[in-house]
């Protein structure tokens, strides 16, 4: 009984919101290049990099939200190497996003160990704090769950309408969308393929990384190895579970996150007799059935992980 | 600028391209040592002395070597036929799994039955934790690449879990690791009081094998051309699904076969930190290899000797040992790069 009742709490859907939020940022960010047309399993790596960029930035003294822009900046660097590689000299984009994620992992954690050659417990930096919004956050319920969140959370909300009103409703938008699908009858009109898909591959990268810094300096407030953890990967599964859409990839997001909330409730309530390995395990296992399930009915961007070379059919 | 297909590759081009990936390597690491304030020449002297400096190093370097062969293979195999097997981690731990079930006093057999016994069901449960992936790819169309990386994750929590429970050394203290195995289960040294043993002999032996298979079977023939165009590849006949099926057992049992070699050949028993990465850095040797078996056995004694080397340069330089997959990592973007142009050349126009 007690299992149902921590359904209708609205601490756990408070909690279902802060887990999903950087999952939204990241899944946005691989929705944008996947839209394009370019597969980036950079993703794991690009997000170590953004939680380690901006967490060390606020160490030394920026505030959060320059610390934010450096993660962007971080990610996209990493994203136009992966871009450059796959999209202009059209390089497979398997292989490719595995070596950005080996190659960011590991320059992060050089970087780590030069800045902070002796410590064994990572210093702290005061992280972003919740912001309760007037009036809404009184509301019962809702209030607890939605509105006493930090800055961060909200930005996440935001960037799914903003990403969704540039993919629908503007030109930049349908040039993305075009490049993903028929790349050319983009070239066809005169705009460049190459430039769009690179700018796609960039900016999704920059919202990965973000999605890494929403750990370093919201979730908690530390950087400590293999923080990701995963997460990179699951996201690509939720991009696929939303079909490649902002709004089901939000749903999907809060749907797994609200879970993985759950789980971890059920832990204490049920780790007397079932290994916590097992609650561990399931968001893995949750992802790929969501795979199987969707890989039915997805409606994949036709152009994606195909390489586009001018006047070659 | 654009691309232009070459009509033939020379063997000096296809050399080039894994020596320009070591020479670019150097280079960032070179870079990353500057900004860490110290001199790259005695890093990198550390490094190759830490190495290759004395037979102590030298067989360390082929120790750590061995795993990096079968994991190597075992992603070399499947990206030839296209089957982005990103799982060695997961299957290299199932081969672990099995060998301490079985090699830890549960059979009691004398050594050449229990040798070769340990080495089938571990290279089984290996296979078929990649055929799972593989039957979802070929018959849902699930991308192999998210769910072999998954898989990885899952695979930990279960050793976690085995190591907590059924698994678990009584005389342990209470620290997950599992019994030792039986002395009949243990694989001999390759030399006397040293690291070194008998699994870097195997895994030179399964890179021939895999390299017969590759270049002088119809199985090896019909997996290149299943990798080249498998719609090219359906409509020769080629039965495209059950190519996947047998390379997917064949790499899932490869990298299982490192996870086998860790326990019975060097650690002993399973830990939780009995792989920091091997499958994942198998992806790197087998790019590095250019996919070629025989390749795959210096690419992986090079990149051991990178990681070997950095071990021993930390302690003595002080630079982080990271820097080893700084360096790995730019040797594989590279290396892909750098074949692009073995197989076309830059024109302007």
């Amino acid at each position: 009984m007690e299992a149902i009742e921590i359904l209708f709490t609205a601490s756990l859907w408070a909690a279902a919101i802060r887990i999903a939020s950087p999952l939204i940022f990241a899944t946005l960010g691989e929705l944008i290049c996947e839209r394009a047309g370019v597969l980036n399993l950079g993703i794991e790596g690009i997000m170590t990099v953004g939680a380690f960029a901006g967490w060390v930035a606020v160490y030394h003294g920026a505030d959060l939200w320059s610390g934010i822009a450096i993660a962007a900046l971080a990610g996209a660097a990493f994203g136009l190497l992966h871009g450059f590689m796959t999209i202009p000299l059209g390089l497979s984009q398997h292989v490719t996003g595995i070596g950005v994620t080996l190659l960011a992992t590991s320059l992060t954690y050089y970087a780590y160990r030069l800045v902070f050659p002796e410590v064994t417990s990572p210093p702290k930096i005061e992280p972003f704090a919740p912001f309760e919004i007037p009036l809404l956050s009184q509301i019962p319920f809702f209030g607890e769950a939605l509105f006493r969140q930090t800055p961060l959370t909200y930005l996440a909300f935001i960037s799914v309408l903003l990403v969704a009103y540039v993919l629908y409703r503007t030109p930049i938008g349908l040039a993305v969308r075009t490049v993903g699908e028929n790349p050319a009858t983009v070239e066809a009109q005169g705009i460049d393929v190459t430039l769009v898909r690179m700018g796609a591959v960039a900016v999704g990268s920059a919202f990965m990384a973000i999605g890494g810094a929403f750990l370093t300096m919201s979730a908690f407030n530390s950087f400590y190895f293999d923080m990701v953890n995963g997460r990179g990967w699951i996201c690509i599964a939720l991009v696929v579970f939303g079909s490649w859409r902002p709004g089901k990839a939000l749903l999907g997001a809060i749907l797994f996150a609200a879970f993985d909330a759950y789980q971890l409730r059920l832990q204490q309530l049920a780790g007397a007799y079932v290994p916590y390995q097992v609650f561990l395990m399931l968001p893995y296992v949750l992802s790929i059935l969501a795979l199987i399930v969707m890989s039915r009915r997805a409606g994949y961007p036709r152009a994606l992980m195909l390489a586009y070379r001018k006047g070659e059919r | 600028m654009r691309l232009e297909p070459r009509t033939e590759t020379g063997i000096g081009l296809r050399l080039a391209a894994p020596i320009a990936a070591v020479a670019a390597s150097f280079l960032v690491a070179a870079l990353l040592v500057l900004i860490g304030g110290a001199s790259p020449f005695a890093v990198f002297a550390a490094v190759i002395k830490g190495a290759l400096g004395s037979q102590f190093a030298f067989l360390e370097t082929l120790t750590r070597a061995t795993p990096l062969i079968f994991t190597g293979l075992a992603a070399a195999i499947a990206f030839r036929a296209r089957l982005w097997n990103i799982g060695g981690e997961a299957q290299l731990y199932a081969g672990a799994i099995l060998t301490v079930m079985l090699g830890t006093g549960a059979l009691a057999l004398p050594a050449p039955v229990l040798f070769p016994l340990i080495l089938a069901a571990s290279a089984l449960a290996g296979a078929l934790l990649l055929l799972g992936p593989t039957i979802l790819k070929t018959r849902f169309g699930v991308d192999e690449v998210v769910t072999t990386l998954l898989l990885n994750f899952i695979m930990v929590l279960v050793v976690s879990m085995l190591l907590d429970g059924p698994l678990k050394d009584p005389m342990g203290l209470g620290w997950p690791q599992s019994k030792k195995v039986i002395a009949e289960a243990i694989w001999p040294k390759l030399v006397q009081g040293k690291r070194l043993h008998l699994g870097f002999l195997i895994a030179i032996l399964a890179a021939l094998a895999v390299w017969f298979v590759n270049a002088r079977t119809t199985f090896g023939y019909e997996m290149r051309a299943v990798g080249f165009n498998p719609r090219a590849a359906r409509f020769a006949g080629i039965p495209v699904n059950w190519v996947m099926a047998k390379t997917a057992l064949l790499s899932g049992g490869l990298a299982a076969l490192a996870g086998v070699s860790e326990v019975a050949g060097l650690k002993g028993n399973l830990t939780l930190d009995l792989s920091p990465g091997f499958g994942y850095t198998g992806i790197v040797v087998a790019m590095l290899a250019a996919l070629h078996p025989v390749g795959v056995i210096a690419a992986a004694i090079f990149v051991a000797a990178m990681f070997v080397g950095a071990d021993a340069m930390s302690r003595t330089v002080g630079v982080p040992n990271y820097i080893a997959n700084v360096m790995v990592a730019t040797a594989l973007l590279t290396m892909v790069a750098a074949m692009l142009f073995t197989r076309f050349r830059l024109r302007r126009g």
